[in-house]
């Protein structure tokens, strides 16, 4: 008799026991279910939702992140320049430290979390298909690392476009920023939540992104100085492959016609396909092997 | 629910590791109602719990859960079951509220729906105001109540319940044993529990299923295995085996269980005829209880008891 509640004594401050009432409602499907780890994954990136202590880091990091753009913006008003001192697709590289942290602290938040404490468990026991876990993951640290790359550049186009400067160049430009900043974000959400997703311990999963991130850039930043000390111009360019933020600011550079951030950019248009090629690669390679690792995950 | 229904079908089922086997051959019915699923760790019992979810691919074999083919269909076996893990399964950082609200719409649910079912689930557990704390200050108890509660969220056909006890004091593991009993009986949801331990299954399970090394040894319902005999325990100061004796001698069927007695009731004179047989023994009689057979008592006679192995199968 599932819907008549049995009788049960009444005294000063129980609740009643109204019986169980079953569910008759709508039951959404696989958009909606993959939508939903999305939103979840993308606010928690944010600490929306989770405790105050967890919205300190990343709203700081936007912070930091925005704070520079806003100088830019109020110098180019203030003293009526006719461009913007620093290019929309040069930004990330300047604060690359700032992303760098937020993709070592979120990774491991977004996905690491929920391996050490077996939430999959509770996840992979519902209509969630495993591939769809990976993709609204990876989906949710893309658009977390876009909300910290376009702040800038909006609040950059803002000021460019308060300071009157001819509007077709600078939209133009502004857009082949948003254009870098997908770049960036596909290749470093993928190599972030890849990294994170073998290190269930979150401390060593933070150490290990920014290891692989700043650590290699400062290697390929030695070695492209020392081989342009030597005129080694080659070396140099291709040197830029071996780390994330010189990889996609090379397609950057070939692709969106950017000015190099880096002492060499890719050379020529074989070293450009090189750099779009390798840049594909690791985001899509970083994806599949996301779905591989977790086609591992038991469930108990 | 129709209880006759088979909610479970296995058939030749077998699952095979790379060195064990987890599953041999393993063919059974499971009805709707409380079913217990009783083996010893490493019995199988997880095992055809995650086939059944359509989670691990069998070697051979079919099954089928509320008719859906656990090797095809899956998802579509996930939307309707619930799960409740035997380990341990939550994050301390955020409330009983929020986390069952988030799996409530993985299950599916729309976002107020989820909210509601979450307020109405948390109150049938047992779970109230701490419901909106962190779940890292809760006790064992109140996580397990937690871990029941997402299973039943989105208001399944059939749960999944692997070692709900486990880790529970004997009051916890009473208060656990009667929810379980109740989400058969008054919510209708069919319940599969598994338990190392027979004794507190059969008290609540309609059927039971008793699996050993990846092998069915036993599957039939709790009322046809301990409803047929009822059984006197006597207790005395000194002299069990003689009262034994005495009594055995007096026509009863009367075995020795240690320093007690144990006396098949077949008539209501049984009583005055242990109290006469006490008596002439001159000893001081302690306690007479009356319980019914237990179903490890049949296995314990055919020297088959399942916990008794403790060689590890694969989990």
């Amino acid at each position: 008799m599932p819907d008549s509640p049995p009788p049960v004594p009444a005294g000063p401050g129980v609740i009643h026991d109204i019986g169980y009432r079953h569910y008759d409602g709508p039951r959404l499907g696989r958009a909606a279910i993959v939508g939903s780890m999305f939103w979840q994954s993308l606010r928690g990136a944010y600490g929306l939702g989770r405790t105050a202590k967890s919205k300190i880091m990343p709203i700081m990091l936007l912070v930091v992140m925005c704070i520079p753009a806003l100088i830019i913006a109020a110098v180019v008003n203030g003293l009526h320049l006719k461009s913007l001192p620093l290019p929309y697709t040069r930004y990330a590289m300047v604060l690359q430290a700032v992303i760098a942290i937020l993709v070592a602290a979120q990774s491991p938040q977004m996905v690491s979390r929920d391996l050490r404490f077996r939430l999959t468990s509770l996840y992979f026991s519902r209509p969630l298909r495993r591939h769809d876990y990976v993709l609204a993951k990876y989906a949710a640290m893309v658009c977390a690392l876009l909300v910290l790359l376009l702040a800038p550049l909006v609040i950059l186009y803002g000021g460019a476009v308060l300071a009157e400067l001819p509007l077709g160049g600078e939209t133009w430009r502004f857009l082949r920023g948003v254009a870098g900043a997908v770049v960036f974000a596909l290749v470093l959400a993928g190599i972030g939540l890849l990294i994170a997703a073998f290190t269930p311990r979150r401390g060593i999963g933070v150490a290990a992104v920014i290891a692989v991130l700043l650590v290699t850039y400062s290697a390929v930043t030695v070695v492209q100085g020392i081989a342009v000390d030597q005129q080694k111009m080659m070396l140099a360019g291709y040197a830029g492959v071996f780390s994330p933020f010189t990889l996609v600011d090379g397609v950057q550079v070939w692709l969106l016609h950017a000015s190099p951030s880096t002492a060499a950019g890719p050379p020529g248009t074989t070293g450009g396909l090189v750099f779009l090629a390798v840049t594909v690669a690791l985001a899509a390679g970083s994806f599949g092997l996301l779905v591989l690792r977790y086609r591992k995950v038991s469930i108990s | 629910m129709d209880v006759s229904e088979s909610v479970i079908t296995v058939e030749s089922l077998t699952k095979r590791f790379s060195r064990v086997t987890a599953l041999d051959d393993l063919t059974v019915d499971v009805p709707a109602g409380v079913v217990g699923l009783v083996g010893a760790n490493g019995a199988g019992k997880s095992t055809l719990i995650k086939i059944l979810l359509g989670l691990l691919p069998a070697t051979s074999g079919r099954a089928s859960v509320l008719g859906l083919d656990v090797a095809t269909e899956g998802n579509r076996i996930r939307e309707q079951v619930g799960y409740m893990p035997e380990h341990d399964v939550l994050p301390p950082d955020v409330s009983a509220t929020e986390l069952i609200v988030s799996l409530g719409r993985l299950s599916g649910l729309p976002k107020t729906a989820a909210r509601e079912r979450t307020a109405d689930i948390l109150r049938h557990v047992g779970l109230y105001e701490e419901r909106y704390r962190p779940i890292g200050g809760y006790s064992t108890g109140m996580k397990q109540r937690v871990k029941l509660g997402q299973a039943l969220v989105h208001d399944p056909r059939l749960v999944f319940l692997d070692e709900p006890t486990n880790g529970l004091d004997p009051a916890g593991r009473n208060d656990m044993l009667a929810l379980i009993q109740r989400i058969g009986a008054e919510f209708g949801t069919a319940v599969l529990v598994t338990s190392h331990l027979l004794g507190e299954l059969e008290r609540i399970a309609d059927h039971v299923v008793v699996i050993d090394g990846g092998r069915l040894m036993h599957s039939s319902s709790t009322a046809q295995v301990t409803g047929t005999r009822e059984l006197l325990l006597v207790e005395v100061t000194e002299q069990a085996p003689a009262l034994a004796a005495a009594l055995t001698a007096a026509g009863a069927v009367a075995v020795l269980r240690g320093r007690m007695v144990e006396v098949e009731i077949g008539a209501d004179s049984i009583y005055d005829l242990v109290r006469d047989q006490v008596v002439d023994l001159g000893v001081g009689l302690i306690r007479i209880e009356q319980r019914r057979h237990r179903i490890a008592e049949i296995f314990r006679a055919a020297g088959e008891l399942p916990g008794s192995k403790d060689e590890a199968h694969a989990g």
